[in-house]
This record gives C-alpha cells, structure tokens and sequence, in this order.
C-alpha cells in the first residue's frame, strides 16, 4: 500500500494538504465544519466505499504531534475511504472536542457507516447529529458510560444484563 | 474475534505492527503466513459449507464439511500446538518453523480437498430443492454492496471483482498465480458458488506456495521484537537479558498510527493502530468483515419469504465473535 501517484486531496481538489503516515498512507486533517463537505467531494473524486470508521480518546495524549494548523482536542474520528477502481486509500482524521463530541453522520453519504457509528457512539459517547439509528449496538440499551473511554475505570460497573433484578 | 479464521486475525495485527516499526521480515516468513492463511481459508470456507448445508437442511454436507476441516486443523495443530486461536502469526515473522514432513502433510490436504470438493459440487449444486431455495434470492447489486461497504464473497458475488489480495497485494501475493472469483446475480447461489470456487483457487495458491518456500529464517532477527535462538540463550547473557525482557516486557513501538487490511474468508479485516511509543497500544480498533457485512442484511431480505432468511443469513456467513469483537 504505497501512496499512489495522485493523492486523494489533489483528486478531489481540496485545500487540505494530506501528510504522509506509516507505510506511505495518505492521511487528511479535517476541521469538523468542514468534514461532511471534504467527504462528500472524496466521495463525488471515486472514493465510493467507507471502508472503515472509529474513534479514538487521546485524553492521554493532549500534547500529541499533529500538523500545525490542527488544534488537538481529546476525540478524534477517523475514517477510511477506499477507490475500488483506483486502488487507493485515504484517510480522514477529524478533532471532536469532549465538550461538544458532536460530529454529523456520513449516512447519507455511505450507507455502511450505520454500524460503525453507532459503534462509535456506544464505546466513546460520540454523537453522530442525523444518524437514523442512533442508539447502542453492542452494550445493553441501558448502560451507562462508554467503556473505551480512557476515563472509565474497569470494573466499576457490576456485570449486567437486560431485565435482570436490580442489586438487592 | 473471528474463530474460524484466527490466523488471519493474527495476520492483520502483525503486519500493522511491523508497518509501526518499520521491519522487514524475511521470504520465508512470508511465504510461511501465506501458505497457512490460505490453508484457514480453506477451512474456513468448508466449515460454511457445512454450517450452509445444515441451515439448508443438507444434513450430509455438514458431516463432510466437518471432517474436511478436521484435515487442516490437525495440520494447524502440528504446526502451532494448537486447533485454533494458534498464536502462530507474531510481529516479526511466525513463531516457529514448519514441522518436519509439512510438505507431505499440504500436498495430502490440496490433493484431497478439490476432489472432495467436486463431489460437493454434485451433491448441491445439482439439487433442485438446494438450487430453488437459493436462486434469486437474496439479491444485492453492485452499487449497493459497495455503498453498504460489504466486502468478500457478497461483494464479488454481486460482480465487483475486488479482492485485497489481488487490488492491494500484501505479503506475496502478487508473485503467486490465482483467480478472481466473481458471480453476476448477486443471489444466494452466486456467494455460495464464489466460495466454492474460491477453495479451489486457495488449493491453487497452497500448491505454489509450496514449490516456491524459500529457505531462510522464519522470523527477522530483530532483538528487540523477536526472541533469540533458542540455543543462543546457553552461551550469550545478553540473549538472555533479551529473551527475558521480550517476554515480560514486550517490545516498544514508535509513535504512529497505521491502517493494514488484508483479505479475510469474510472481506476486508482491517487493524488500525495508534502507537505512543510505548510497550502497549494506545487504540487498537478492528474492522470485523462480519460485522460491517451485517449491515446488508436488511436490503437482501427485503420483499423475501420468512423461510428465505435462513438461506440469506447463512449465505453472508456472519461469525458473531468477529461482530461483537
């Protein structure tokens, strides 16, 4: 998986200048704003597929090394796209601040990203403003918190399961 | 995580590894995980077979599909220690060398399966009740698979000839000779006929893997990522100190993120990974073909019988230990 010869950003015609990641991939920074506008134009480039999409907490790693015109926040969304005719890869990399962690939802764009923003959703407590489905996919409907986050401690929750009895 | 391919899960993590650190790890390493890679493809493929033909009441093809598995598992059992959840794959190479006599062991296992599997092909393929309960049904198109991000069997079934290991090749995939398998409906028979055919074109890569293995070390001699020689551990301290921080410790990897994907029985298993330089990784985050494939569920059912269903959901192959993860 080499960067190829025309990055996505050139395709696409966007202001946002991709770095180069592990392995040669091509990865581009995002404001939220403008996130559903640089996906959509990728997307209208020939990057009909999302491949994947997940969040991460970087509550640890506030001071970690990012482009200069990208202001770390504590969530980031970061979404594959993938060129089936092209043979090419790119990477999104949006900041969601944990005061605010609302970002919009890819749904109308790419239908496959219904599972794995709710995904998203249930582990980090991400919001996805218009997802049609936006509730929990793996926890039990009534949990509380969001496990991957780096602030919940393990174990703090007893094990527990749809319509058992409460704690006695 | 997926048990019926857990080599490929092991894959897909050490080749996110190895892109973090920037190692090379020698051809026969290489040669090594691809050739048991394509044999788990194989048992995984049989074991759908089997479990489809249970769902389709083919109460035969179960027992057949089993015993074929149990083939290829006993030689994952020589080769690792173990049936499944082998541990085999490592970042670095493989954790230990083919045991002796593996070549007889393969070549009984690719002489056997196509022959078995032509057989198969007879006792389904031909059927009138096999064939009315999956033509036509369950039909997805190309465009709506791709939107979906339905990848594997279901995709190449609706005709999109996509497949990681010949789009984006990883390890030696482009020095080795195989075929695409696509379908043109995009029904339940069509990702049924994809996997068949895709055990023959992995009996294929099986057999070239075996007349080109280099010889050569089965892992890079890296000493901060894999263990030394065992026989290095009597003479040298150091190898020693190595071996015992290794495996207590871990290795380091430099800060970093990194997205590998490779093609598992299912479609695309991808491993993203960030890195900060520590022993541990800070976000490990697996793309499950099972899981994203799921989602098409509802277009392929839509306007169906009940009865249907069951053909369907089989027919995307879903393993739930790779859904929730």
């Amino acid at each position: 998986m080499t960067a190829a010869a025309t990055s996505a950003a050139e395709l696409a015609g966007l202001p946002e200048s991709p770095t180069v990641g592990a392995g040669g991939q091509e990865v581009i920074h995002v404001t939220r704003e403008r996130y559903l506008e640089v996906t959509g134009a990728l997307r209208d480039a020939g990057f009909e597929m999302c491949a994947d999409l997940c969040a991460v907490d970087y509550l640890r790693h506030p001071d970690r090394p990012l482009p200069e015109a990208v202001t770390p926040e504590r969530f980031e969304i970061v979404v594959n796209l993938l060129s089936l005719e092209r043979r090419q890869r790119v990477r999104l990399r949006v900041q969601v601040p944990a005061s605010d962690p609302v970002v919009p939802t890819l749904f109308n764009l790419y239908p496959g990203t219904e599972n794995m923003e709710r995904e998203a959703f249930d582990l980090f407590g991400v919001c996805f403003e218009g997802h049609p489905d936006h509730t929990r996919i793996l926890m039990p409907d009534d949990w509380e918190g969001h496990p991957l986050r780096k602030d919940y401690s393990v174990g703090r929750v007893p094990v527990q399961f749809k319509q058992a009895p409460g704690p006695r | 995580m997926d048990y019926l391919s857990p080599l490929h899960n092991e894959l897909v993590f050490s080749l996110a590894a190895e892109a973090l650190l920037g190692i090379e790890i020698p051809p026969r390493s290489t040669w090594i995980r691809m050739l048991m890679t394509e044999l788990n493809r194989i048992s995984s493929h049989v074991m759908w077979m089997a479990t489809n033909g249970m769902d389709l009441a083919s109460t035969s093809m179960m027992i057949y599909g089993f015993r074929d598995r149990e083939m290829i598992l006993s030689f994952f059992e020589k080769t690792t220690g173990l049936r499944m959840n082998h541990d085999y794959i490592r970042p670095g190479g493989v954790a230990a060398d083919l045991p002796d006599g593996w070549e007889d062991d393969v070549m009984s296992i690719v002489e056997t399966i196509p022959g078995r599997v032509d057989e198969y092909d007879e006792l389904l393929t031909g059927q009138p009740i096999f064939k009315r309960r999956t033509e036509g049904v369950g039909i997805i198109s190309p465009e709506l698979a791709t939107a979906m991000s339905a990848t594997g069997p279901i995709l190449r079934a609706s005709g999109v000839a996509w497949d990681l290991r010949r789009a984006m090749p990883y390890l030696a995939y482009d020095e080795v000779d195989f075929d695409v398998i696509v379908g043109s409906v995009g029904d339940t028979f069509d990702r049924y006929a994809v996997r068949m055919n895709e055990i023959r074109e992995s009996c294929k890569i099986v057999r070239q893997c075996v007349e080109k293995m280099p010889l050569g070390d089965y892992r890079a001699q890296d000493k901060k990522v894999t263990p030394p020689p065992r026989a290095r551990i009597d003479e040298s301290m150091e190898a020693l100190i190595h071996h015992f921080k290794i495996f207590t410790r871990g290795f380091e990897v430099p800060p970093g993120e990194v997205y590998t994907a490779i093609e598992s029985p299912r479609g695309e298993l991808g491993c993203y990974l960030v890195a900060d330089g520590s022993n541990k990784p800070y976000r490990m985050h697996i793309r499950g073909p099972s899981f994203v494939n799921l989602q098409s569920l509802p277009p392929l059912l839509r306007g169906g019988l009940i009865a249907d269903a069951i053909a369907v959901i089989s027919s995307v192959d879903p393993v739930m230990g790779e859904v929730d993860r």
